[in-house]
């Protein structure tokens, strides 16, 4: 494995040339968006000015080749996730989407009245609200594993909570705590109940090596935008026996395989799951993501995140001793390069404000996890997310910007 | 390019480090109204004791960011003994400043002349303000001003006022 060359990295990043309040700018906010290389905007840019064309209708040149180059993006995130084959992936606009397609079709044919589905005290709403509106409409029970004091799941009560559920979602890496759950470990449990396992990658994909035969799980979600690709792109890994046996989520062109004025019948995995024009160019933006990840090594993307936040976490806590709490795990083998903090006596808005004068990007909010946000009991943190262009002058601007805010609100 | 000074005047800041009008006043006779900004957890929760189309009294409790909390002790500042009506004529006019368009205030001055007028390290309440909106006084809430500069803030600063807005409504 070869350490990342950052410097190379971030000249692959054209947006890190950009000053703000004329600064240089300092994007720590990866968890929630990452940046994009120029091979992502350049494949793109290429299928619209070289080959653009529907996919999988055309028969001439142009449309063979988009469709080439939009399976071929399908072929490559399913070797970024260990999948046996590409057909076990469907597109998806995002990870929210590929979790309400399970939520929306596996789910109701076998989460009945009674039953239970189980999902942590870390989830983002995005794997809260569809098993909530199932919950509401089904009775179905919602349980929910809680947290340990160090903000890792606390399992010890994970065989009852187990009990009778029908499905067990977590989320591979919190996107607030920087927790990483032990997926293995839970699909273990989880499958000796009875239940199958939907995993959250949304936060894991980009940044560690995940491969889903070694999580053993049944469904993995996961999101574009996050792991260097484009909005509007993500996608649902399946194991193909619940692909095959799930009815069709949206209806329309693409999906079926006949339809006639009594019915439809449904086209093959996975294209049964993509009805309508799907986003073609961002599925091959995607592509070209998976292929700049793959290039770097996700082992290596793993150390160079575990190295910059070890000196992340140790500046902060240097320099600003107790008037700063961290929430998340110590332990670099448990958790990602996402950081939440709190000043004491500052609110993380005006913190988050001040350090944008700096030309400091970090998210300050509840994180789309307001469980968790009532659970820590604070109604916001700033949270600063480290990624493959990140290094350590990031860090020392973020620590100097922080400087300033805890100055200008001093008591 | 709108500065940090413009946001986070004097003023504010010793507003919010020390919060006028904090506490709580026994229900009923006083009444209770809650205000929530779900997009950032700010929390603002006043008591109006309300006697005779009079606010007698008011306290503030809750949560947030320096803003909503500046502009929560400075409204409580701004309506206590006052009227109900010159409490309601007090939302509109703050109302109407937080609406003001960022460009409409350079083109009029009234940047300048309000942020002028409550002076740095002005910290008595209902000092004389210098701009009259809708013909009422303002003092230090003109300080708020420069949130209009930043947009996102805008929310922070109103969330004190239509919180009021639904006390008084519930209260008379
Ligand atoms: C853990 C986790 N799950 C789900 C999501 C939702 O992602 P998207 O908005 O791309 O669907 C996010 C992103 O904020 C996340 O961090």
């Amino acid at each position: 494995m070869k350490d990342l060359d950052v410097a190379r990295i971030q000249a692959d990043f054209p947006i890190l040339k950009r000053q703000v309040h004329g600064k240089r700018l300092v994007y720590l906010d990866s968890a929630s968006s990452a940046q994009k290389p120029i091979q992502v905007l350049d494949a793109m840019d290429r299928s619209y000015r070289e080959s653009y064309a529907n996919v999988h209708r055309g028969v001439y040149t142009i449309a063979e080749e988009m469709t080439a180059a939009y399976e071929g993006a399908r072929a490559k995130v399913a070797a970024l996730l260990g999948a046996a084959s590409p057909n076990e992936i469907v597109f998806t606009k995002n990870v929210t989407e590929a979790i309400n397609l399970v939520a929306n079709t596996w789910a109701r044919v076998n989460v009945r009245e009674g039953d239970a589905i189980v999902i942590t005290e870390m989830e983002h709403h995005a794997n809260v609200v569809p098993w909530q509106m199932l919950a509401a409409e089904r009775g179905v029970e919602l349980r929910w594993i809680p947290l340990t004091d160090d903000y890792l799941l606390d399992l010890t009560d994970l065989d009852r909570l187990l009990d009778g559920a029908k499905l067990l979602s977590v989320t591979a890496a919190s996107n607030v705590l920087g927790t990483i759950n032990d997926i293995s470990h839970l699909s273990a449990a989880a499958h000796a109940a009875g239940a199958l396992v939907l995993v959250d990658a949304a936060q894991a994909v980009p940044h560690l090596p995940v491969d889903v035969a070694a999580w053993d799980a049944d469904f993995v979600g996961f999101t574009g935008h996050k792991m260097l690709g484009p909005s509007g792109i993500g996608g649902l890994w399946a194991r193909p026996e619940l692909l095959e046996a799930m009815p069709p989520f949206l209806g329309g062109g693409e999906m079926i395989r006949d339809v006639t004025k009594d019915g439809f019948t449904t086209n093959d995995v996975p294209w049964k799951f993509e009805a309508g024009t799907m986003p073609i160019v961002e599925a091959i933006g995607l592509g070209a993501a998976v292929d700049y990840l793959t290039g770097l090594g996700l082992d290596a993307v793993r150390e160079h995140e575990k190295t910059l936040t070890t000196y992340m976490v140790d500046q902060l806590t240097n320099r600003f001793g107790a008037g700063l709490t961290i929430y998340g795990p110590r332990d670099v083998e448990q958790r990602g390069g996402a950081v939440s903090f709190l000043f004491d006596n500052i609110h993380a808005h005006d913190v988050s404000q001040v350090v944008d004068e700096s030309g400091v990007c970090v998210r300050a909010g509840h994180h789309c996890a307001k469980p968790l946000m009532r659970v820590l009991g604070v109604p916001a943190t700033t949270r600063a997310s480290l990624y493959v262009y990140n290094d350590e002058a990031d860090v020392d601007a973020l620590v100097e910007a922080l400087a300033t805010a805890e100055r200008f609100f001093a008591i | 390019m709108a500065g940090l000074e413009d946001l986070y005047r004097e003023i504010i800041l010793d507003h919010y480090r020390a919060p006028r009008n904090r506490g709580e006043l026994p229900v009923p006779p006083a009444h209770r109204v809650e205000g929530f900004n779900p997009l950032c957890g700010d929390e603002v929760i006043l008591y109006l004791e309300v006697d005779d189309g009079v606010v007698t009294d008011v306290r503030t409790a809750g949560q947030g960011c320096s803003i909503s909390q500046a502009s929560t002790s400075m409204m409580s500042a701004a309506i206590k003994a006052k009227t109900v009506e010159e409490a309601r004529g007090v939302i509109r006019a703050f109302t109407a400043l937080m609406s003001i368009h960022e460009s409409h205030l350079a083109e009029s001055g009234l940047a300048e002349s309000g942020l002028e007028g409550s002076g740095e390290g002005s910290v008595t309440d209902g000092s004389e303000g210098s701009s009259e909106l809708e013909g009422a006084r303002l003092g230090d809430l003109e300080a708020l001003q420069g949130v209009v500069k930043f947009p996102v803030r805008i929310k922070c600063a109103l969330l004190a006022w239509t919180t009021l807005q639904q006390g008084l409504d519930e209260a008379t």
